[in-house]
């Protein structure tokens, strides 16, 4: 192995990393699993709510639930954006640095 | 009518888990009638043709070396990124039949966009990065990182070819029909302008041109899509209530299109549809290319936060869209005629989805011509002429990238091929894969099609996405775990979609098929990844070796970036 590549990975600030993003990724990777098995077993297994009018309409509890669904995946993107274009970038940036 | 409506009913139960990609591949399906000839959407088309060729030349003249064809010099921005992989994503069948899908079943087609969706966000928290830290080229050079070359790279060329080869014949024969349709040309010509022009922009252009063929569609297409929308909110005064209750009002199903129907019931084709939909994403070839032409991970990072904002959006139009053809279609215009449907309804009935001219993929095609006259209708059918285009230029690129970079570069030449001869190859690959295609388009020109992007998306899911991940996750994997199981994931996934109701029964007209899910993909993706499990801790040989204590300086670099592929100087 390279010899920047062992300085690296006895880095703690490497070891700091891979741990919190890491964990960040799985954490959102769930969530998102969670909510679209969830809408998934709904419709498998809710039909009937899922079909519930919201108050007087026709308009059915079914609508809002999956278009939150569909949002849902943007905003989880933008979260995690959000933080690995910042902090994690920033912590990559002194790793770099640490070599020279 | 309850004839009809349970035949369409029928025909999506047995098309099941498979329905979405079938939505995905020939938009107009069985013999067309050839239509008038459609001057302004001719002209148009002839608009983009031309501008779009403008482009190619601009990009002709910045493509020098093999960084700039493979990945257009690293230089492309995430959000022109995110929208070029939004672009290849939003095919025109997945426009068409989404919208066809919401026009006949309600609330059903949100179900489909959703799990067309959600592997996005999975691609970025697990795989972008690394992917982009990773590679060069081709997905191959992530998953051969520390192995063998030959071996390895072989196996990815394969998965790639056959799933670029399933997906383009899907294209063709789905352009040809559309375009026969909406233009009123013939079919064999509409498939010869689509293979001339791809291998035009891809030979000449390379990924500069591919990429922004696909942006400016995207761009045309969202454009278009929105105007739909807006037109069909703004006759409800923006509520969607209204605009519900009136669907409800003349569809024949009534309120049942406000919930889940009859197409997914059984949880075992459910988690197996999601799995294919979301490792397929992750494995297909064109799509993990487009990771390569930005200039680090943090833009790739951009690019699917910007890709999956503009899909979930054009999803969202989409089922506007969908619903705004109920009204427009089965309730009479301004004079009480019905003029989309074959034969108006009889007095004090509903009308019929299924005499709806065209089928069911035209509803979107119709409501354009409803809110926007012939001139708006020429448009957006230039528009799915233009879609199909650009998704086949991505296709055939990562088609020749696979035979030129893969094939010929590392596993022919070891690696000692000059860049000019790889280009070369390529752009022979490409001139190849284009006339192949235009034959096939011609050959398959009857025969059902739907099943071949099912076909795609199960092999990248159980062929080259297992071997991608396991390569970047697990350090104990070897060269022959990956090579065994690579080849059960792909051997296996074909055979079982053969013995599958789609094919076996659908297609080759068997009573009964032997495999019972429409959908492999829980059973092939799974075997795949316990026999590179298997097959990687049982080899003990020197070269496992020495791949298992390389892992750590690949670990190092995918999460990094030391000493990834940088964009190039211009």
């Amino acid at each position: 192995m390279n010899q920047n590549a062992q300085r690296i990975l006895s880095n703690p600030k490497f070891q700091e990393l891979i741990a919190k993003r890491s964990a960040f990724a799985w954490t959102l990777s769930v969530a998102m699993l969670v909510i679209y098995y969830g809408f998934i077993l709904l419709v498998a297994f809710g039909k009937g709510f899922l079909g519930t009018p919201i108050g007087a309409g026709v308009t059915t509890w079914g609508i809002p639930i999956g278009l939150f669904t569909i949002v849902s995946a943007f905003i989880l993107t933008g979260i995690y954006v959000n933080r690995a274009n910042g902090e994690f970038d920033e912590l990559n940036r002194q790793i770099m640095e640490d070599l020279k | 009518m309850r004839a009809a409506t349970t035949r369409i009913a029928g025909a999506l139960a047995a098309a099941g888990a498979l329905v979405p990609a079938a939505v995905h591949a020939a938009a107009v399906e069985g013999a067309v009638q050839k239509q008038a000839t459609n001057w302004e959407a001719i002209l148009m088309f002839l608009a983009f043709v031309l501008f779009t060729l403008g482009i190619t030349y601009w990009a002709a003249r910045r493509t020098k070396s093999a960084k700039d064809f493979y990945a257009a010099g690293g230089g492309i921005t995430g959000f022109q990124n995110g929208l070029a992989i939004a672009g290849d994503y939003m095919s025109a069948a997945s426009f068409l039949g989404i919208a066809g899908l919401v026009y006949a079943n309600g609330f059903d087609g949100l179900i489909f966009s959703v799990g067309w969706l959600v592997g996005w966000p999975i691609i970025l928290f697990l795989v972008a990065e690394r992917l982009r830290n990773l590679g060069k080229y081709t997905f191959a050079d992530v998953a051969s990182y520390r192995f063998q070359q030959t071996p390895i790279r072989t196996l990815s060329a394969c998965g790639s070819l056959a799933t670029v080869t399933f997906y383009l014949i899907a294209q063709m024969v789905g352009a040809g029909k559309l375009i026969q349709l909406l233009f009123g040309m013939d079919y064999i010509w509409a498939v010869v302008i689509v293979g001339v022009l791809m291998i035009g922009y891809v030979t000449f252009g390379g990924m500069l041109a591919t990429t922004w063929v696909q942006i400016i569609k995207a761009v045309m297409l969202l454009s278009g899509a929105s105007f739909m929308a807006f037109m069909i909110l703004a006759k409800f005064g923006f509520s969607p209530e209204a605009m519900f209750q009136a669907a409800v009002s003349v569809h024949p199903k009534g309120v049942a299109i406000m919930s889940p129907g009859a197409l997914i019931t059984d949880p075992v084709s459910a988690i197996s549809l999601g799995m294919a939909l979301m490792f397929g994403t992750a494995g297909l070839p064109h799509i993990l290319m487009r990771f390569f032409t930005v200039a680090d991970a943090k833009e790739a990072r951009k690019s699917v936060f910007y890709a999956t904002g503009f899909i979930g959006y054009f999803y969202i139009l989409t089922f506007i869209i969908g619903f705004g053809a109920i009204l427009m279609i089965l309730a009479p215009d301004a004079n009480g005629a019905y003029p989309f449907l074959t034969a108006a309804p009889a007095a004090g009935a509903k009308a019929a989805i299924t005499s709806i001219i065209g089928g069911t993929n035209m509803a979107a095609i119709h409501t354009a011509h409803a809110v926007g006259g012939d001139l708006f209708y020429g448009f957006i059918s230039a528009v799915a002429f233009a879609t199909i285009l650009a998704v086949v230029a991505g296709l055939t690129l990562a088609g020749a990238s696979a035979v030129s970079h893969d094939l010929y570069a590392s596993v022919f030449a070891k690696g000692r091929a000059n860049e000019a001869d790889e280009i070369r190859v390529s752009k022979i690959t490409t001139v190849i894969i284009g006339i192949v295609s235009i034959f096939l388009g011609i050959a398959f020109e009857n025969q059902n099609v739907a099943f071949m992007v099912g076909l795609a998306f199960v092999i990248a899911a159980s062929a080259n996405f297992p071997i991608l991940l396991m390569s970047m996750f697990w350090g104990k994997m070897t060269t022959r775990g990956a090579v065994i199981g690579g080849t059960i994931g792909l051997v296996s996934s074909v055979t079982m979609l053969v013995l599958g109701p789609t094919v076996w029964k659908a297609v080759l007209g068997n009573p009964a098929a032997i495999f019972p899910y429409d959908n492999p993909g829980l059973f092939s993706i799974t075997l795949s990844f316990v026999a590179i499990w298997f097959f990687s801790i049982t080899d003990n040989s020197e070269q496992a070796q020495k791949e298992r204590r390389d892992f750590e300086a690949q670990y190092v670099r995918s999460q990094t970036g030391l000493g990834a592929e940088g964009a190039s100087a211009h």
